[in-house]
């Protein structure tokens, strides 16, 4: 899912939604490049029961999330 | 920072139908679904929700735009007088210019105001007997702010019959009360059992009231509605919750069904709504108590 160009607190609510979306075990990959939600996304996220995978920077200024859905 | 298009697909596609907001829906919406308890399918319960609210005074006004505001997706107001110069004071649902106006229109059209996704339904009308049942029958949570004890008599046992749950507030002055009378779990005649003589207590009008004392208790109302319909938390339900606005105090009162109540009691001995004008003009022997 891309979320770049989104900020906080929507860069969340966009993951949320997409992961009540799925079933338990599917991969979300997500794309920020918003530095804040680079850390509040995955805290968010585990605070909620879901894993998450990994945090990428894949460009100067753009991260790739994996989060588990829990 | 520019938006991206809502037209982005999601990386997975959900297994099960999703339940999709639209982009203004997402951010309207955000700071309920970013709470754990609520997230996006507690957002999409307050859709789904349909509230009646008796009364669009002081304390519906408060009710009428936090349920809208929060997407409560039908919201049935109930009251048949028209907007007062007098009543501006702490009625802030509506607007000096809206003065003559059925109270009802007012606070449906400022809940359609303040949120399209809101369908409301206004009844200009009183409840009496007659229509309570069939117009409480299309609603999941019944909120009483009605000003008057025959209304307050009248929606309990409507509700007790038709098995909704009630969340009760009054104002008086600088006090105020709020409950949540739960199927099974006491109602308004268990804390109440008989109505005042007539003349007993004064109105609003005789008695006056602190305009934001209301927005309090209302307000309060509107919190158990939206905890009712996520099914999240602890209502007020067995539970009275006072309010001294002079001594900002806070003060509860727990109670249980009564067996032998009235409506919901072991032996109900009323099975139908009163006529609650002639049941409160006759006072306690009218009770059955």
């Amino acid at each position: 899912m891309d979320l770049t160009g989104e900020v906080c607190p929507m860069t969340f609510v966009k993951t949320k939604l997409a992961l009540e979306g799925m079933a338990p075990g599917q991969v979300l990959r997500v794309i920020l490049d918003f530095a804040e939600a680079v850390e509040s996304v995955p805290r968010s996220a585990r605070n909620e029961g879901h894993r998450v995978l990994g945090v990428v920077q894949t460009e100067d200024n753009q991260w790739t999330v994996l989060i588990r859905r829990g | 920072m520019d938006k991206k298009s809502s037209t982005r697909q999601q990386a997975t596609p959900p297994e099960r139908p999703a339940r999709t907001f639209d982009e203004d829906q997402m951010q309207r919406y955000s700071r309920h679904i970013v709470l754990p308890e609520i997230g996006g399918i507690g957002q999409r319960s307050l859709l789904d929700g349909k509230v009646l609210i008796v009364g669009a005074g002081g304390l519906g006004s408060p009710l009428v735009l936090y349920l809208a505001a929060a997407g409560v997706g039908r919201l049935g107001i109930v009251d048949s007088d028209v907007v007062e110069l007098s009543n501006l004071q702490r009625q802030v649902v509506h607007r000096t210019a809206d003065v003559g106006r059925a109270k009802a229109e007012v606070a449906a059209e400022a809940a359609r105001l303040l949120n399209p996704d809101v369908v409301a339904m206004p009844y200009a009308e009183r409840l009496t007997s007659a229509n309570a049942l069939g117009v409480i029958a299309g609603y999941d949570v019944v909120v009483d702010a009605s000003d008057n004890f025959p209304t307050r008599y009248l929606v309990n046992d409507a509700c007790v019959l038709l098995g909704k749950p009630l969340v009760y507030g009054a104002v008086y002055r600088f006090d105020g009360q709020v409950s949540v009378f739960a199927p099974g779990q006491g109602c308004y005649r268990c804390l109440f059992p008989r109505p005042p003589e007539p003349g007993m207590i004064p109105s609003c009008a005789e008695g006056g009231v602190l305009g934001a004392l209301p927005g309090v208790i209302g307000t309060i109302q509107a919190m158990e509605v939206l905890k009712i319909l996520l099914g999240k938390g602890q209502t007020l339900a067995g539970r009275l919750l006072a309010f001294d606005g002079l001594s900002t105090e806070f003060r509860e009162l727990s109670y249980v069904r009564d067996p032998d109540c009235p409506v919901c009691g072991d032996r109900p001995s009323v099975t139908e709504p009163i006529d609650y004008e002639a049941f409160c003009g006759l006072g306690a022997a009218a009770t059955g108590r």
